[in-house]
């Protein structure tokens, strides 16, 4: 690597020379670079960490609207000093809130983080840009399970930055044995007052669907009414419904199982070695943050060598080593070290995998979903 | 000088009027205005809205899932307002009575939690209370000194101890809610208080009534009017809170303004969210309305 390292740094000159040829010039390193990874697929595109951002003619400048904790820490400074834009970070804590926002109008945001449905939803209601493919060389960086998903076809208006599952994260000295079914927090009192579950009604149906052998998209009125009324019997045992800081919740001592998704447990377990997670054997749900171009971006050009930026191997690499997150990025996870690769609560075997499935949007369900959560909340 | 009737003098009047006027239609009166419609209306897209003049979102407002909400939130807002008026009248009262030199670092040392952002004041209850937080750790500590006490005397050690449950419960809101919303009540009882004529206490000492007798017959009256405009302005923002039922409540612990936040943004039902704002905004006006027939009624009698 680092004999690589100094051969990049040797040839800085050679491209600013190009640099200095224009953004045509760049285009056709990009082009060149991306031809020679493919034929040594094992070695990760890496140099394009170091190559210059061409220039997109539009005002070097970008708001990216992202959750919180959610890049590396030298990424932003990283892309403005490769030359491109500098990038203004602004941080929403859920997609609702992100939709809410976006809904009323565009009030500048260039690159949005949506989660899988809402890619869904914002698509749906034309709020999102159709991706230039030809801009995002990178694309190629990406795992091919992660290249075209059910919620987002062909990738036309989304590109993964991360994914994700919910499973249970519990502190190793208060259980008698790994929770390694959903009925310990679902349909059991013997953790009671000390079980925490999210507070979104949403995940919380899909995932009980589970736990009962139905798919996380196969509910139906019915199923909801059952549900329902197991919720409401299990209720007692919960000591709090979580605004997605479980991890929090977990580290302080206040549960000892809580409902959370992986990345953050495993966050949590690099503070806390008592702390464990487990994928339920009766299969999850799978989430995905994407990187997308909501209408109305002031400088889409940008955007697209942002997101570009952000699927490089390299810079991939960071963004993991500060996050923490499952990567969908194969060149940026080829790059991090084993025992982030081969770490079971980061990435669950295979056959765990199988049995997870992304939620789709679900218009009509979604109000029931509420309306019953709010019966269970006032029960 | 005498108050001059605005109608004499309409020029500089609207010239100074004319200001706040044209702020309160442009981001008051407006907005309300387009919410009010969306309450007429209903999703035709994941982002759009149709307003068909439907009544459906007020007949599902007033199911009686959301009238039970509505009670509750009306029952917490109650009690949090009893319990700011029991603690806060003889806050206010020690303030008025307090040495010239006193008295501002007192006011201030009321006003000091504004300094901060109530997030931040309510992370930091959150982190007291909770199971193995400060006040815990000091009754534990209390705890284990008692059993320690009892083994000297050569009795059994009491049983090891179990943090009692602060948090994530309607205790916690309650206490939330009164931590937040006690600065309210103190100020406009204190300056109820502050106006009031010292000289009828001492009147009424001297001839013969007793210390509580004076208060319940001569203060509180007298402070009537800053108790009720205490009442209203603490009354009013409890029912709205949702920050402390959201962070501090546990799992039963949801008030009105929980409900109508999810619809804004998870369940992406604006239309039911703007109907459940205005039935909220109705009881409001109705609190209001009542309270200032009163103040009419008893300036009628003065008269």
């Amino acid at each position: 690597m680092s004999e690589f390292d100094k051969i990049m740094s040797k040839g800085l000159g050679r491209r600013s020379l190009l640099q200095a040829l224009g953004a045509t010039a760049v285009g056709i390193s990009f082009t060149g670079l991306a031809a020679c990874s493919k034929e040594a697929a094992k070695e990760p595109t890496k140099s394009a960490a170091t190559t210059r951002i061409a220039a997109t003619g539009e005002e070097p400048k970008l708001n990216f609207y992202n959750w919180d904790t959610y890049i590396g820490e030298t990424t932003l400074a990283d892309f403005k000093g490769l030359g491109g834009a500098e990038v203004n970070m602004t941080l929403f804590a859920s997609n609702d809130e992100l939709f809410a926002k976006l809904r009323a109008g565009n009030a500048g945001y260039d690159v949005i983080v949506p989660s899988n449905d809402f890619v869904e939803r914002m698509a749906a209601a034309d709020m999102l840009v159709p991706l230039d493919h030809s801009l995002i060389p990178n694309f190629q960086n990406i795992a091919p399970e992660y290249q075209d998903v059910p919620y987002d076809p062909k990738r036309k208006h989304s590109m993964p930055y991360t994914w994700l599952t919910l499973g249970i994260g519990y502190r190793k000295s208060k259980v008698k044995a790994v929770p390694d079914s959903w009925k310990v927090i679902f349909d059991s009192d013997e953790y009671k007052g000390r079980i925490a579950v999210l507070s979104e009604a949403g995940d919380m149906f899909r995932l009980y669907a589970k736990y009962l052998g139905k798919s996380v998209n196969g509910l139906t009125k019915d199923d909801i009414k059952i549900i329902e009324a197991m919720m409401i019997k299990q209720k007692p045992n919960f000591k709090a419904f979580h605004e997605d800081n479980g991890q929090d919740l977990l580290l302080k001592g206040e549960v000892d199982l809580v409902m959370e998704y992986n990345g953050d447990i495993a966050q949590a377990m690099a503070e806390d070695d008592d702390i464990g997670f487990v994928l339920p054997k009766e299969g999850s749900q799978f989430n995905s943050d994407n990187l997308c171009i909501p209408k109305g971006a002031p400088r889409p050009k940008n955007a697209h060598a942002f997101i570009n930026y952000l699927l490089d191997a390299e810079a991939g690499k960071k963004i993991t080593e500060t996050i923490l997150y499952p990567t969908p990025n194969a060149a940026a996870k080829a790059l991090m070290p084993d025992e982030y690769k081969n770490n079971p609560v980061v990435f669950p075997a295979a056959e765990q995998l199988a049995k997870c499935e992304y939620a789709k949007y679900n218009p009509e369900l979604q109000p029931l979903y509420e309306e019953a959560f709010t019966r269970v909340r006032a029960a | 000088m005498a108050l001059q009737d605005w109608k004499q003098h309409k020029r500089p009047f609207a010239a100074i009027a004319s200001g706040p006027i044209l702020w309160l239609l442009l981001f008051f009166l407006v907005p309300m205005t387009v919410v009010w419609l969306y309450s007429f209306g209903q999703n035709s897209g994941p982002a759009e809205i149709s307003i068909t003049g439907t009544l459906d979102n007020y007949k599902r407002a007033t199911e009686w899932l959301y009238l039970s909400i509505f009670g509750k939130s009306l029952a917490v807002a109650a009690l949090v307002t009893v319990i700011c008026l029991v603690i806060g009248f003889p806050v206010a009262m020690a303030i008025t009575f307090a040495s010239e030199k006193w008295r501002p670092w007192l006011l201030v040392a009321i006003m000091l939690p504004f300094w901060t952002n109530l997030l931040i004041r309510t992370y930091a209850l959150m982190m007291l209370m909770g199971s193995n937080g400060y006040a815990n750790r000091g009754l534990g500590a209390m705890w284990d000194g008692a059993s320690w006490l009892k083994t000297l005397v050569g009795l059994q050690p009491l049983e090891a101890w179990t943090p009692v449950q602060l948090l994530y419960n309607n205790f916690a809101v309650v206490l939330g809610l009164v931590y937040v919303h006690l600065p309210f009540m103190v100020l406009p009882l204190y300056s109820a208080l502050d106006r009031l004529d010292k000289s009828l206490i001492e009147a009424s000492l001297d001839l013969g009534a007793g210390h509580l007798r004076t208060l319940f017959k001569i203060v509180v009256p007298l402070a009537m009017p800053g108790i009720m405009a205490g009442v209203m302005i603490t009354l009013i923002p409890a029912l709205g809170a949702y920050l402390t039922p959201d962070l501090m409540g546990g799992t039963d612990s949801q008030m009105i303004a929980n409900v109508i936040e999810r619809q804004f943004k998870r369940a992406n039902d604006w239309p039911f969210g703007a109907a459940l704002s205005f039935l909220l905004i109705y009881a409001m006006f109705i609190l209001v309305a009542l309270q200032s027939m009163r103040g009419d009624k008893a300036k009628a009698g003065e008269r």
